[in-house]
Order: C-alpha cells, then structure tokens, then sequence
C-alpha cells in the first residue's frame, strides 16, 4: 500500500476545488438556492404538506442527493478523464499504485467535495425553511455512501468516455432524468399506480428516499432495502473500477 | 556487470495486429548509461512502456532488480523515472508542485530540499511558481526531467529527451545525464539524435521492426564496424583511377581532385604503405591528406538500412 501516492492524489485533487471554488461549490449552492426560490417558496408555496412535512422541507433531501450525485459524477470523471486527454495519466500509470491507491486518492477527494457541498447546501437550505433531521447518523451515512458511489461511477465514466460529448451526455441524458423521476420534488405516492411501479425500476428513487428517512422518517421504500441498494450499487462500482486496473481497460494499450 | 533490467522474450502485438516487439531479449548492466537507437516505428518506446507498466505485454518477461514488472509493480516502478517523449504535463500546476506530487505518487515521503536541488539543477527554481503552460517547450521538458527525477529513482528512461531543444538545453541535459551516472543512476536513452548516444551511451542496443539487432559497447561498435577513409587530394586532377590500381577499390570524386580509399584499422595490414607506393608508381602526385572515423550515425544507418 502506497500511502504517499493517496496523500499526493487526494492533495492535488483537493487543491484543484479550491482553485475552482466558483464552479465546485459557489454553482452548485446557487442552482440550489434558485430550486429553493422557485420549488420552496413560489410554488412550494401553493402545495400542501406531503406526509406532515412543507413541501419546502420536503425537497431539501432530494436536493442535497441531486447535487452530491451530479457534482460527484462531474467531479471523479474529469479528474481521471482530463489526464487521459492531456497525456499526464501515463504517470500514474507507471507509479506503484494499484486500485486500492487511486480509488481513494481520486474517489475519496471527489466524494469529500460532495459531502462538503450537501453540508453547504443544508446549511443553505436551513435560512429558507425549518429542518429536522431524524437520524443524522444514517443521513451521514447515507451522505457519505452516496458520494463514494456516485464518485466511483463517475471515475469509471471518466476511464469509459473517449470524448468530451461522452463525458456529459451521461450524466445530463441518464443521470439528470432518473433523478428528476426519483422522487426529488415529490413522494412517488402522489403518483397513479401503475407509475408508482415504473418508478420502482429507477434506482435513484431508493437513494433519495432513504435519504429522505434520515430527515422525516417518511420514505417511498423501506430504508433497509434504500441501504442495500447503496451498498449494492457501491459495491458493483468498486467491481467495475478493480477490473478496470486489472485489465487496463481504456487506459493500458 | 550486473543486471538491472533483465528483458526475456518480450513480444507485444497491439489490438489491431501491429506486431511492435517480436522475441526482445535484452539486459541493462547496473550504473550504465544505455543507448536504444532505432527509426521511428521500431519499437523503442513500447519496449519503454512495458517495462515502466503502461503497455500491458503479449508475452515474456521484465524483471527490474529481480523482481517481475507485472506481479510485484510496486518494487519495480518504485525505481524507476520516466521522461516521455511528448511533453505531457500539468498545464495548471506549478513546476513545484507538480514535482512535489510525483515523488509523493512514486511512494517517497515529502522532501521539500530535494524537490528545490533538482528544480535548481534543471535551472528551474526562478520558475517554481510559474504556471506549467506559461513556460516555454525547453522548460516544459525540464519540467518533465524534474518530475521524473523528484522520486530519486535507480533507474531512468529518457525517451527522446532532447527532441526539439536548443544547444544550450541539450548540454545542460547532457550534463545531468553525467552526473545521474556519477552517482550511480542507470539511464536508458533513446534518442534520434545519434550524437547523443555517441557522446553519452557506454552500450548501444539498436532495435528496428521490433527486433533488437544488436547490443554492443559503444566503443567496441564504432571500433569493429566502423570504417577509416584515407581521403588523397590530388596535385592534378584526374579524369579516371590510373591502371593497376583497381585492387585498392579507390573512389575518385566527381571533380577528380580526390582519391577514397576505404581501409579496415583491424587489419594485420591497411595496404596504406603499399597504396601510396603504387600511386606513386603511376605517376598520381598529391598535396595533402587526411583521414576519416565512421560517425556512429552512419553505423547506424547501415544496420538499420539492411532490413530486417
């Protein structure tokens, strides 16, 4: 185990957020802040509570999820994937690092800047509405998993993607989607039947309402299956990435 | 001579059927500054990636101080520093910083005085905080050096570290390639500038359509394949080589004011003594002469221009 080259990765990465403070954590807490005006107040204030909870409140947890999801992905896909493009990745790949070494030097930095930015954007959330958080060690939990995961799936991304268009399209055609229908702005209850069981096919509605346990104890699903399907999701992306080193895929020749 | 890099039957085939490597055997000798010469496409860099880890290999093997490249990879690329050919580098960071991150990457703890003597002996300490994209090609190569030398690594490769630098960069460069040498550093040079590999290999291996085809001590080479040219510039011009000389195979220039003779210096005689008797026999008068070393260039050109 190289513990310097953790050290050296996770350093650099970090100190490239703060050289991008702007666009790592000031954009994601201004997008947030604007779906609090429109969502919370303008219209938010026009729905009735959902489950006893100000539909202000509500979406706070769906929120946090959508930017850590998206700000994870963005964040662990460019930090492998702009190497590749200028040609520096040949250092890592000659450095005595295996998975274990670049998985928590790049997964861990992208994941810390995605707690830091959900602790941001509940702060944030906190001067629009009254906030109640249940379990916070399980909110914590679930924080920190959600990140690993998200920036796990956006490194695999970032070693998949051959081009600037790929890097994007997932996560505005796939991701983006699946998060806006996974119960972000609204309980999947409030759905006919038959949409409550389409949505039951997308992951995402596990992850935002287990979340959204930790805060109100109201979910779609119950939170041990929520948890499991983190886990599960965590665990095939650690899958993907050992594989991705053991075969070199995409960045060995 | 011990070896620090011990390469068996390496064969590397790329997806699309290029066979870059066919059977290499090759081993570098510990301390030794190692020329790898070879036209463009002949596999010098891809034997260079494999051995560092960033090519995966089709077959055979690469041992770097003993141990297997592929299967204890942390003891092997631990040693060694790579400068790539291209001028790949941290386009944001600063040439502190980006040599502070290699040595951490390549296992070694934090050593600010070591990162500062090797900026200073790459005259790069005035530009330590610097942006990498402000600096000029030169400095983005010496950037590279640093990088590569911030993990005091055993063993270094410099693939075509001189491409497209100045005189006076080329010198600095040749320089620390001494002294790496003085204090015991193996370095594996390739190079299209053969008078690189003339002025710093002490062994030449030179590698064309993936086959080494020949590893020798750079001196020994130029000795044995090189060829000595007696070159006669005439008193009078010459239309044609007078009779009787035609066992000499001289070569006479367009002008006709100069005589080529070409001769072996391993040989129990040169036929000088004997040539100059003849031409004097023939009534051919000169006024001058001179002698003429085969470049190592133009060695290398004759073994690479007789194919595979």
């Amino acid at each position: 185990m190289n513990f310097h080259a953790v050290k050296a990765i996770y350093r650099t990465e970090m100190a490239r957020m703060m050289r991008t403070v702007v666009q790592s954590i000031v954009a994601p807490v201004l997008s947030t802040s604007l779906y609090f005006v429109i969502f919370g107040a303008a219209i938010g204030s026009r729905i009735s509570e959902i489950d006893g909870v100000s539909y202000g409140a509500f979406i706070v947890p769906g929120l946090i999820m959508l930017s850590i999801m998206t700000e994870s992905i963005s964040n662990s896909s460019f930090a492998i994937y702009f190497p590749k493009f200028s040609g520096t990745i040949f250092e890592l790949l000659s450095a005595p690092v295996s998975f274990v070494e670049v998985v928590l030097g790049y997964v861990g930095a992208a994941a810390t800047k995605s707690v830091i930015i959900g602790g941001i954007i509940l702060g944030t959330a906190s001067f629009f509405v009254d906030i109640n958080i249940s379990h916070p060690v399980l909110m914590l939990l679930f924080l920190v998993l959600i990140s690993v995961s998200f920036s796990l799936f956006g490194f695999i991304l970032g070693v998949w993607a051959d081009g600037w268009e790929k890097l994007t399209i997932v996560p505005i055609l796939v991701i983006m989607p699946l998060t806006f229908l996974g119960g972000t702005f609204y309980s999947i209850s409030m759905l006919p039947p038959a949409w409550q069981t389409v949505s039951l096919f997308n992951p995402i509605v596990y992850l935002i309402s287990g979340f959204r346990w930790s805060f109100y104890e109201n979910a779609d699903v119950a939170v041990g299956i929520s948890l499991a399907m983190v886990i599960g999701f965590l665990a095939i992306c650690l899958g993907v990435v050992w594989w991705i080193f053991k075969t070199g895929y995409r960045l060995r020749a | 001579m011990q070896s620090v890099i011990s390469i068996k039957e390496l064969t590397k085939t790329y997806a699309g059927g290029f066979e870059a490597l066919k059977s290499v055997n090759l081993d570098i000798e510990k301390g030794e500054i190692f020329g790898l010469l070879g036209p463009n496409g002949a596999g010098k860099t891809t034997l260079i990636n494999i051995v560092c880890g960033i090519v995966t290999k089709t077959s055979g093997s690469v041992t770097v101080d003993g141990y297997d490249n592929v299967t204890d990879f942390y003891e092997t690329r631990g040693r060694i520093g790579l400068v790539p050919q291209e001028l790949p580098t941290e386009t944001f960071e600063t040439p502190f910083n980006v040599a502070r991150y290699s040595r951490g990457l390549f296992g070694k703890p934090p050593d600010e005085g070591h990162v500062e003597k090797v900026l200073k002996s790459l005259s790069l300490w005035e530009k330590k905080d610097e942006k990498v994209m402000m600096l000029s090609g030169g400095m983005k190569r010496r950037v590279l050096i640093a990088k590569a030398l911030s993990h005091e690594p055993e063993i270094l490769f410099l693939d075509e570290p001189t491409a497209g630098v100045d005189v006076e960069l080329r010198q600095d460069m040749w320089n620390v390639v001494q002294s790496l040498r003085e204090s015991g550093v193996t370095v594996i040079l390739t190079t299209h500038y053969i008078e690189e590999a003339e002025q710093l290999a002490d062994r030449v291996g030179v590698i064309n359509h993936g086959e080494v085809i020949l590893v020798e001590e750079k001196n020994k080479l130029m000795r044995e394949l090189g060829k000595k040219e007696l070159i006669l510039h005439l008193a009078t011009s010459i239309d044609s080589i007078p009779a009787g000389l035609e066992q000499y195979k001289l070569e006479l220039s367009e002008d006709g004011s100069e005589l080529t003779y070409h001769y072996d210096t391993r040989g129990e005689h040169t036929g000088i003594t004997a040539l100059l008797g003849a031409l004097h026999g023939a009534g051919v008068r000169f006024n001058d002469l001179n002698t003429k070393q085969s470049s190592l260039e133009e060695i290398f050109v004759g073994l690479v221009n007789k194919g595979p």
